[in-house]
């Protein structure tokens, strides 16, 4: 089998595996440890039970589809009460119940979305605590 | 066969990197509206579409124009548009893209462009017009691609395209009668609400598009020397004057129908477009410039010595792109919204980002359809055709 | 040799589009309800919301009362250009809110003074036919509601609203005043409602989120008794009452849109 233009076709391929694989080897070695969401509010220290609607796993890979079906709901549905995994009634709201406990966003919310690299766009329009103080 | 449109004249190459300069230069003004917002265009809470909607709703009518070639080739088996059928096909294509690109420069949240078909919404026009638009682009990419190959390899085209050319045919009438219906379905904006929004559409769309078609074949053939024929400028040429004539007698029906009825809401579009509204009249000079070049085209195309006159006929078909341009492509989008549904009149002033935007997006089609067409004529020609 | 490549080259195309659908169906399959939703307890329920406004009582504080509660309630910002202007009531003159409902021998007091105007909340709204993405669309309450996360800015609906109710975000709103303050911070009036970005389309909610709450319209509220709002399905409700026992009118009523904002002679 004969390759036309191989030089080039080769180059090219060369060119292209260097570029593809430029994040591999920049990063090689420096490997940053994953943030800990932090916990630490007032509001959840004075919590006798601490809670969060669902349990921790569910929470940590799944909070986004939870509240996109949350502002589906509010929004399209106009159901705004929500059972919590213990049963305890929960208003689904963003800024008025999640952010109550979490109040710390920063350590909390952009911590580890700064480290995935994602950037959620509900800060646009939803209220932070800071913002709503 | 895409290889043909790399191989060109230097003109060829300085013709193609204008046009991308220009769509740098455009791309570059729209990110700055990406990231401001729309309020870098003249839109308004009042007059809530511009050019860009404006520049959809004419070029939809150019794409679907292409039917006035395809129509008469295939189903009447015209062969003199033999050479042409092609060019209004691909025209078709770029035409369609261009149209489709107004609509995403002219979207708020345009990264949510998907949402028409992930939430379909039937009940929704532009649900409509963005499904046949599409559907409508594809059939003629496939067509004109498929036949051109076979027409190379001097073999007949494979008996599959039949049907859907056949289908492109009234896809064609559709994508303009649902354009229509954006507007004309409305409650409320009396200048839009007119059944024979659709013809009038239809009837400017096949006057405009073969129009603009012959003009991009009279420069073609004094680059190229791609000569679509005298048979079939002439058979086109008619095409052009009918329509056009459908075109003006139609408008003239809406003002008899707004005036003799002498309903307020009615007049009062017609009022702002031709002698201004309280103290309004920013589109006054254009609107009879419109009504002026719409006539100079008449008088040179209804008599066959002047519309044979291929001096004379150049300027009837560029007096008539302009006058059909002005009504439909500035009069027809902002003039419904004026005045507003609170009876006040704002006025809509294009901003230079805006038609900068617009250039760039027009430069986008024209780069498509001039490889397109790079690749057409080119095919032609090594054929002897 | 050029066949099979070409064939090779159109199977590996089709296996890239195919690679793009998968993900997607990945999360077309969380189509599931969120556990227990339910109204909260003290929620207004109603079956067809209805404001009446009493053209008698509506002074020109009552008028400034509602439209600023409305605009603190909803963190609206404010625009010195015309074009740019966000509004979800507001005066109007009587002839610019009734344009073909007027002659000129009428009362004075009823044309002299504006009155205010806001969304319809249309029975048969037009805005929620023309929109693609059914990004506005209407409850079984009858009240016309956007979503700001669905909309893609097309202004559809704001050429096929016949009263001009609905506003375009032409640029960012939280970089307006009053969301701004004086020192350039961020600083929006009202914690309980978000802003909207830039890019979308908004209009009156019938403060959706206050009757979610048990609480009526901001510009009920703030009306001193012009303005009237409840369920017109219940015939005991003051809006009922208040129709049944006074001529009342209604914006452009030939359109067949069926407004349910009613103006009280």
């Amino acid at each position: 089998m004969k390759i036309y233009d191989a030089g080039k076709v080769i180059a090219g391929l060369i060119i292209f595996f260097v570029v593809f694989t430029f994040p591999v080897y920049y990063n090689h070695g420096k490997v940053e440890p994953a943030p800990k969401p932090s916990l630490e509010t007032e509001k959840i220290q004075s919590l006798y039970e601490k809670n969060c609607v669902e349990d921790k796993a569910t929470m940590r890979s799944g909070h986004m589809l939870l509240l996109d079906k949350w502002r589906d709901t509010v929004v399209r549905d106009r159901l705004r009460s929500y059972a919590g995994f213990k049963g305890t009634r929960f208003e689904m709201s963003l800024s008025n119940t999640c952010m109550d406990c979490h109040s710390n966003k920063e350590q909390f919310c952009d911590a580890c979305h700064n480290y995935a690299g994602v950037t959620p766009y509900c800060w646009e329009c939803h209220l932070t605590p800071k913002e709503m103080k | 066969m895409l290889e043909k449109a790399l191989h060109g004249s230097e003109k060829y190459w300085g013709w193609v990197v204008a046009l991308l300069a220009l769509i740098g230069l455009g791309f570059a003004t729209y990110l700055l509206q990406y990231f401001q917002g729309l309020g870098v265009t003249g839109m308004s809470r009042d007059i809530s579409w511009g050019i860009y909607i404006s520049q959809l709703t004419y070029l939809v009518g150019v794409a679907a124009s292409g039917v006035m070639l395809v129509l008469p080739y295939y189903l009447h088996d015209y062969k003199e548009f033999g050479k042409i059928t092609i060019l209004g096909e691909f025209m078709a294509v770029a035409a369609v893209m261009t149209c489709m690109l107004f609509v995403l420069v002219d979207l708020g949240q345009p990264m949510r462009l998907l949402n028409i078909f992930l939430y379909p919404t039937p009940n929704s026009i532009l649900f409509w017009d963005a499904v046949v638009l599409n559907v409508y682009m594809l059939l003629n990419i496939v067509i004109g691609w498929t036949v051109l190959q076979a027409q190379r390899k001097d073999v007949p085209p494979p008996k599959w395209v039949k049907p859907l050319i056949y289908i492109s045919i009234p896809w064609a009438f559709s994508i303009h009668t649902v354009t229509a219906f954006l507007y004309a379905g409305l409650p409320g904006r009396h200048f839009w609400l007119t059944a024979i929004m659709a013809p009038r559409f239809l009837a400017s769309a096949f006057a405009a598009g073969p129009a603009i078609l012959l003009l991009i074949a009279f420069i073609l053939r004094k680059v190229t020397g791609f000569d679509p024929g005298r048979k079939a400028i002439g058979a086109l040429a008619k095409i052009i004057t009918y329509a056009m004539i459908a075109n003006v007698f139609f408008f003239l029906l809406e003002i008899f129908t707004a005036f003799y009825s002498n309903i307020p809401g009615h007049k009062h579009t017609f009022i702002y477009l031709f002698a201004g509204l309280e103290g309004h009249h920013g589109l006054v000079p254009f609107m009879w410039a419109s009504q002026f070049f719409s006539l100079v085209a008449l008088v040179l195309l209804i008599p066959p010595r002047f519309r044979h006159n291929e001096k004379l006929l150049i300027v009837a078909l560029a007096s008539l792109v302009l006058g059909t341009w002005i009504d439909k492509g500035l009069g027809l989008v902002v003039g419904g919204f004026v005045p507003n549904m609170l009876e006040h009149v704002t006025e809509y002033i294009p901003t230079v980002p805006e038609l900068i935007i617009t250039v760039g997006v027009y430069a986008i089609g024209l780069f498509v359809l001039t490889i397109l067409f790079k690749i057409a004529v080119s095919v032609k020609q090594e054929i002897g055709g | 040799m050029d066949s099979t490549r070409r064939s090779f080259l159109k199977i590996l195309g089709v296996t890239a589009a195919g690679l793009t659908v998968r993900p997607s169906a990945d999360a077309w399959a969380l189509g599931a309800k969120p556990r227990g939703a339910a109204p909260l307890d003290n929620a207004l329920v109603g079956k067809r919301w209805a404001m009446v406004i009493d053209l008698q009582k509506l002074t020109d504080k009552v008028r400034k009362d509602a439209v600023e509660a409305c605009n603190r309630a909803h963190n609206i910002p404010h625009y010195e250009n015309h074009d740019d202007e966000i509004k979800w009531i507001w005066e109007e003159g009587y002839h610019n809110a009734f344009p073909g409902q007027h002659n000129h021998h009428l009362p004075v007091e009823l044309t002299r003074d504006p009155l205010l105007v806001l969304c319809n909340h249309c029975e048969n709204p037009p805005c929620v036919r023309v929109c693609p993405t059914k990004a506005t669309f209407q409850r079984e309450d009858g009240i016309v509601m956007m979503d700001y996360h669905r909309c893609i800015g097309c202004r559809f609906c704001m050429a096929g609203c016949p009263y001009g109710s609905r506003s375009f975000n032409f640029w960012d709103p939280r970089k307006q005043p009053p969301l701004v303050n004086e020192k350039g911070e961020f600083d929006p009036p009202s914690p309980d409602y978000p802003t909207r970005m830039r890019g979308v389309v908004e209009k009156c909610n019938f403060c959706a989120e206050r009757l979610a709450k048990g609480k009526l319209p901001a510009c009920v509220e703030a009306s001193n008794g012009a303005l009237l709002f409840g369920d017109l399905a219940d015939h005991e409700s003051e809006v009922a009452k208040a129709l049944r026992s006074r001529y009342s009118i209604r914006r452009k009523p030939d359109l067949g849109t069926e407004p349910q904002v009613y103006y009280l002679i």
